[in-house]
């Protein structure tokens, strides 16, 4: 049973489009999808190999930028913005590692909050590239139905899971772990930490990269405060990852239907609509308090806390 | 015979202090060298710099006639000189058998390969039946032990022993005794820091004297024993 779950799971959630669901609802799964990829995409460097970046806005932003560039400047489908992320990210995260793997704990946390607002600053003052402020529209959408965004997200996503599982149980897995437990041991079991710290930074910058490509092409139109934003997208992904469960391969997925439907339920309220940064502080608190470990990290306390107790 | 393991003229300096003064001795294959002296006489720190953490500020070390000083810890340890700590550093929210199949994977080609190399090293250590145990868990006389069940994995041809005694029971040390002669009987040399005299006395084929960042002494622990400069680093002057 616990083996073939996971397929029961995807199976049950690639059918939901043929129920004849309505285009918003359609609109929150795609959004959670796309959030659960980010999430585990950030899971793989801050939670399995312990660097907790609070700049993942950065790769995000450039994975959306090259599709937007490649279909604004050189007119070519925006979908090829997806392949391309995968080259122009990597590059990227090597040259941003090479900078600020070299620092340890919050101040590689502070080292990559910085990269974020610097590719911010950046995009927006650069109109020939990046058209600055205006943002980049792309005015001819592929379909104007989101069933095929939805399949495309869902292979993207059930391709990521399974690309962190093999990972996770590899030899980079082992010395991703034990880089988070211990560097300087780590170090001196023979694990060269820098290049495995780099490896780790490039997997979770790419797979990042391609959501924000696919944002590109599902939203249809992108700008520096969206992409490159601080608060909607490098804290929530980690908000997405600490409520689901640090270091755990569902995690991310729990976590970002949460962090989605919270950030809809709370838009729908009238006067509060703007306040949802609050109730994810809030949020955030009442986890780390109650819930260290995350929704999956904790599954055992929970039931305690519920009262489903199995045998103490 | 080119020795495993030869420091020439090692100094290391931190500021104004010196940790290290002109350092000199050898290694040979196949013995037990005994590493001891007082609190702060620089002990660690000669570990230190043999093991990449720290590059002395004079000398050069050798390993199988190879210079080693200068690399990063993880080369040095590739080339098959392994380290453990005297402050325990466990993966703690790794289990036991994890620990030790991350450091495996050094040498392994497969993780099956892995398992097998960390099966062993748990078995020679007597750590097999903790396996599954989460190493945050585990009493302090088995953290040591799975300190030098790590560095085994890694597939040595010296291990460097940091205080693996300190802290324990007669009992764990007596098991921690015969873990180490097993060690030696698998071809690894290795090179001791320890405090407890009895047991430094009874394993070691040869001893250093360490006192103020200065070798003071070398011989066999008889001749230390008896060694007037040893006896004053321990006791004072007379």
């Amino acid at each position: 049973m616990k083996k073939i779950a996971p397929t029961l799971i995807v199976a049950a959630i690639a059918v939901l489009p043929l129920l004849g669901l309505s285009t918003y609802i359609l609109h929150v799964l795609i959004l959670t999808i796309m959030w659960s990829v980010i999430g585990m995409a950030w899971n793989l460097l801050g939670g399995f190999c312990g660097q907790v970046s609070f700049g993942h806005a950065a790769f995000f932003g450039v994975g959306a930028y090259t599709s937007g560039i490649l279909y604004n400047k050189f007119g070519i489908s925006a979908w090829w913005g997806m392949p391309a992320s995968i080259g122009v990210v990597a590059v990227f995260a090597l040259f941003i590692g090479f900078i600020t793997l070299r620092l340890r704990g919050p101040f590689f946390a502070l080292g990559t909050l910085a990269v974020g607002v610097i590719l911010r600053v950046t995009a927006e003052n650069l109109p020939d590239v990046t058209e600055g402020n205006l943002g980049i529209m792309i005015r001819e959408r592929s379909w104007v139905d989101k069933t095929w965004y939805f399949y495309i997200i869902l292979t993207l996503a059930v391709l990521v899971f399974l690309l962190v599982k093999k990972v996770v149980g590899s030899r980079l897995g082992y010395y991703f772990v034990a880089i988070r437990e211990d560097q300087d041991a780590a170090e001196s079991l023979g694990i060269n930490t820098t290049y495995y710290k780099t490896i780790a930074l490039c997997l979770s910058a790419v797979i990042t990269g391609l959501a924000g490509a696919f944002y590109t092409n599902y939203m249809g139109y992108i700008d520096p405060k969206v992409v490159f934003a601080l608060h909607d997208i490098s804290i929530v992904v980690i908000m997405v990852v600490m409520v689901g469960g640090v270091a755990t391969f569902w995690g991310p997925v729990v976590g970002s239907a949460i962090m989605v439907l919270l950030a809809e339920l709370i838009r729908s309220i009238p006067m509060l609509g703007a306040a949802h940064l609050t109730f994810f502080g809030v949020l955030l608190i009442v986890i780390i308090i109650f819930l260290p470990n995350g929704i999956i990290g904790d599954i055992p306390k929970l039931k305690r806390l519920l009262g489903i107790r199995k045998n103490l | 015979m080119t020795p495993l393991l030869e420091l020439k003229g090692i100094s290391r300096f931190f500021g104004g202090l010196a940790a290290l003064t002109d350092v000199s001795f050898e290694v040979r294959k196949d013995e037990i060298l005994g590493l001891i002296g007082p609190n702060g006489a620089g002990k660690t720190t000669l570990f230190n710099v043999v093991n990449g953490f720290y590059a002395p500020s004079r000398g050069e070390v050798f390993f199988k006639g190879e210079r080693i000083s200068g690399l990063k810890p993880h080369q040095v340890c590739a080339r098959g000189l392994a380290r453990t700590f005297q402050v325990v550093k466990p993966l703690q929210r790794m289990s036991v058998l994890d620990n030790v199949i991350a450091s495996a994977f050094l040498r392994a080609k497969s993780k099956a390969q892995a398992v097998q190399i960390a099966g062993e090293v748990l078995h020679l250590t007597g750590l097999y039946d903790d396996r599954e145990v989460i190493s945050k868990g585990l009493p302090l006389g088995k953290r040591k032990r799975l300190e030098i069940a790590r560095a085994l994995a890694t597939k040595p041809e010296l291990i460097l022993l940091d205080e693996s005694f300190a802290g324990l029971n007669p009992t764990e040390q007596n098991e921690s005794i015969d873990i180490i002669r097993k060690i030696k009987e698998i071809g690894i040399t290795i090179m001791i820091i320890e405090h407890n005299m009895k047991v430094i006395m009874s394993i070691s084929d040869r001893i250093i004297v360490l006192n103020y960042g200065q070798k003071i002494a070398e011989g066999s622990p008889e001749e230390t024993r008896n060694n007037p400069l040893v006896i004053e680093a321990y006791l004072g002057e007379a």
